[in-house]
């Protein structure tokens, strides 16, 4: 017990680093900054790359890497959060999610994509307690964590800066008014947040001895669950929620394994955000007041585009690109079709109900999971096996979201993303192999291998989605659905049980990203739970922003783009994600409401 | 009198709607006016203009024979103007006295903000009392007297005041009046009253403003304002077949 008491504190430690700079950044700007969670993953590699390929004595790297991490935040917030923060806090969220990735896929083409042995510094496992063998490395950090939050108390108690920091972030217009300067306090925030979060990436490359440039984003979710858990806004705590998930997460895993790790971080966000949103120590309607989304992203009228548009799109789409395009265009057209099917059904969670889901790689593992088991274990035909996974996806994203409805403001976009991340986990946990042999529809027994059959079936899939979605959009039920979007409260005054509507688009969002799921697992005949990533669920986010949130076709335009041509470019994966990242950050600051639609 | 602030012509939009029209106004040095209005007339509108929290489309806004006009809120407050912002709005989790130093964030003379402190507590013994005890901890009145308190930690000349009696007790809304009239008198500080009672606003004030939907529709001398029978009907709630009635019963 005591050792694993220990094993939690240890970690506890570096979380807890980690959280009190986004709480303090969420202080002072109401944003929660993704980018600093890729300072976990970057700080680790600079400094890998600064003692063994440059070698430098650690003690000299430590400091360099700080500055680096924190000129890196400013960067972030002088160029992406900084001019968002007049619109709503969620912009600047998914700008910052979206520097996260750009920053993880940079430092994973400068660094490469390896796991790195971190140099040992300090001997690290002296000692011993029970099973565990910890060092004087352990110490100290552990040390050096406590002397920080000493530092950083007495700066934000005594310190006039700090105390700038601590008005601005319990009132803004009121800071402003005594002559705070506010931007330059969220400028000083961003660089200690930052340099914190390198620090806290160096010690983790530390305590587990490997450096690797995609860890970030993982170990970011942590901390930002132990900031969550204490109480956003509050230092002290994100102090105590970082060791006491740190403790809960060693535990979980001396009783559960270490398979259970992801899904107990998760399961304590999803039971904070509803239960205490305001965390352990902070204030409990934090950001309530804060309109949804439907207000900002996806404002304007969409351009009109007229009639004889349609039919010709679908000329070329049926006719023209099977006739000219082989079969890698073919493959590839197959892969644009789905992700704009399932994009196309999320707009209306997104885009009408003003719920920006960050999850919804959960929904669509579902639907491929459960097309592969229902063809190859219960041996169901493809056609029935698709609507029914779609059915699957629909019924279980609800079930276990169905909790978080009443969250508020951008926790919600937060809460989704825990329950994608512990679906997928969840799969993991029962499938930690992958489905191999998911066989290809067929045709009256004679089954359709060729990429031209495909790509038909996924067309006229994408076809009725599109009319599905449009008449949604057109009916009573899409109105109600779109006035809990663009004024919730407004909503419920009228008597709309707003809960109900975000469930219901939200569970019409999960069938067709189960169905686009069921046929990505056909298509690929293999699945493993590496596909559903975080990566994924960005990216059906970026595609419908891009085309415009709210407009169903504008899905299409997004995959064409965001799949389609990056796909022909022969962009490489990591090149593809900054494209995403930039893509998103630039439509989110320019064109909000999407490419398709007239600025207001 | 020499004017101490002074608004010529200015004109403020928020996107396509028309906030300020051509508003000219002035406060003298050490002078008590006030600004009166109805809900959405632009009186925070204009408050925010002369605090650098909203730039102004066209005209000027002078301080002490400077243009401030594209002045920042921080160069404002170095120059002379505070706020007590609209319902106060203290820092909730700071303790008293570190409200107080916030409100002099932007002055770099130790010792002269410690015989500000000193003053203020002297001023205001109630908060010298909870000098250690948190702002939200306070009642309604007591966090009033902070924000006054805030103000004036910037040693300024000016002290913009949104609705300083909004939400008080009737009671405690003569008392702030008096404290107004107080912080004045001795500290000799000049008071922009922005209010929607024009008769409390109007007892303590020399001159006053009316706003109608962006717009200087009256001004005048405070006796004058409060004989004028559009005020009367307007905004101290007389029916007009009964002002003068009233007027003979008082």
């Amino acid at each position: 017990m005591l050792d694993t008491l220990i094993a939690g504190l240890l970690r506890g430690n570096i979380y807890a680093l980690g959280a009190v700079g986004i709480s303090l950044v969420f202080g002072v700007m109401n944003v929660v900054n993704f980018a600093q969670f890729s300072f976990f993953g970057l700080g680790a590699m600079l400094a890998w790359f600064g003692i063994v390929k440059l070698g430098l004595p650690f003690w000299l790297a430590l400091p360099l890497v700080l500055v680096m991490c924190a000129g890196f935040g400013l960067l972030t917030n002088v160029a992406v959060v900084r001019p968002l923060a007049k619109y709503l806090p969620l912009a600047a969220m998914l700008s910052t999610f979206a520097v996260s990735q750009i920053l993880d896929n940079a430092s994973q083409v400068a660094f490469g994509a390896n796991f790195r042995a971190f140099p040992k510094v300090l001997p690290t496992s002296n000692f011993r307690v029970g099973n565990l063998a910890f060092g004087t490395s352990d110490l100290v950090m552990l040390g050096i964590t406590i002397v920080v939050m000493v530092t950083m108390s007495l700066f934000l108690k005594y310190g006039r800066i700090g105390r700038a920091i601590r008005a601005t972030s319990q009132d803004q217009e009121a800071a402003l008014q005594v002559g705070i300067p506010v931007a330059g306090v969220q400028h000083v925030s961003f660089v200690i947040a930052s340099a914190l979060g390198g620090l806290a990436g160096v010690f983790i490359a530390l305590y587990v001895g490997v450096a690797n440039p995609s860890s970030g984003l993982e170990t970011g979710l942590v901390a930002f669950v132990a900031a969550t858990l204490g109480g956003l806004g509050s230092l002290v705590g994100a102090v105590i929620g970082g060791f006491v998930l740190g403790v809960l997460e060693a535990f979980g895993i001396h009783f559960f394994g270490d398979t259970a790790r992801e899904i107990i971080v998760f399961a304590v966000l999803i039971i904070v955000l509803i239960v205490r949103p305001g965390g352990l120590l902070g204030r409990v309607p934090l950001i309530s007041s804060e309109p949804l989304t439907g207000t900002f992203l996806g404002r304007g009228r969409p351009f009109r585009i007229p009639k004889w548009v349609w039919p010709i799109a679908l000329v070329i789409a049926a006719v023209v690109v099977p006739l000219v395009g082989g079969d890698y265009v073919l493959t590839t057209g197959t892969q644009v079709l789905i992700y704009a099917t399932i994009g196309a059904g999320f707009t209306l969670t997104a885009g009408q109900a003003g719920v920006l889901a960050l999850g919804q790689a959960g929904p669509i593992a579902i639907g491929a999971y459960s097309s592969a088991l229902l063809t190859t274990v219960v041996h169901l035909p493809f056609w029935v096996a698709l609507p029914v996974s779609g059915l699957i996806a629909a019924i279980i994203a609800s079930i276990l979201s169905s909790p978080i409805w009443g969250v508020k403001g951008h926790y919600i976009s937060i809460a989704t993303l825990g329950v994608g991340t512990v679906i997928v986990a969840v799969i993991q946990l029962v499938f930690p192999q992958g489905i191999y042999g998911i066989p290809f529809p067929d045709w009256f027994g004679t089954p359709l291998t060729s990429p031209l059959a495909y790509y038909l079936i996924d067309l006229g899939v994408l076809v009725i989605t599109l009319v599905v979605m449009w008449r949604i959009r057109r009916s009573h039920l899409g109105k109600v659905i779109a006035s809990v979007g663009s004024d919730e409260t407004a909503a419920v005054a009228s008597g709309v049980r707003a809960r109900d509507y975000k469930a219901l688009a939200f569970a019409v969002s999960a069938f067709f990203a189960g169905v686009g799921g069921s046929l990505l697992a056909h298509q690929y005949t293999y699945i493993d739970p590496t596909i559903f990533t975080t990566l994924m669920s960005l990216l059906v986010v970026t595609i419908v922003i891009m085309g415009g949130v709210n407009l169903p076709y504008g899905a299409v335009l997004g995959s064409i783009v965001l799949i389609g041509a990056m796909e022909l470019l022969r962009f490489t994966p990591e090149l593809r994600i900054i494209v995403y990242g930039l893509v998103l950050i630039l439509v989110v600051r320019f064109r909000p409401g999407g490419l398709l639609v007239r600025n207001s | 009198m020499s004017a101490l602030l002074e608004l010529d012509d200015v004109h403020v939009y928020y996107g396509p709607f028309h906030a300020l029209r051509g508003n000219t106004l002035t406060v003298g040095e050490g002078e008590i006016v006030s600004l009166l209005g109805g809900n959405a007339s632009g009186k925070s509108t204009t408050m925010k203009t002369i605090l650098g929290l909203v730039k102004p489309k066209g005209g000027t806004v002078r301080f002490d024979g400077r243009d401030v006009t594209h002045a920042s809120t921080r160069q404002r407050v170095v120059a002379g103007i505070a706020s007590v912002p609209e319902a106060r709005r203290v820092f909730p989790q700071m303790t008293v006295d570190e409200n107080l130093l916030a409100g002099a964030f932007t002055r770099k003379d130790r010792a002269g903000i410690q015989e500000d402190l000193e003053r203020i507590r002297e001023h205001f013994p109630r908060l010298a009392e909870r000098r250690r005890q948190e702002a939200g901890t306070l009642s309604g009145g007591e966090q009033q007297m902070l924000a006054f308190g805030r103000a004036l930690m910037s040693r300024p000349r000016l002290i913009c005041m949104d609705e300083p009696t909004m939400g008080l007790s009737p009671k405690l809304v003569d008392q702030v009046l008096d404290e107004i009239a107080r912080i004045n008198r001795e500290l000799g500080v000049a008071v922009l009253l922005v209010e929607q009672q024009a008769e409390l606003a109007l007892s303590i004030a020399s001159r006053g403003y009316v706003l109608a939907s962006g717009e200087i529709v009256l001004q005048g001398g405070s006796r004058e304002l409060l004989d004028d029978p559009e005020i009367q009907v307007a905004y101290l709630g007389k029916a007009t077949d009964t002002a003068a009635e009233s007027d003979t019963t008082a």
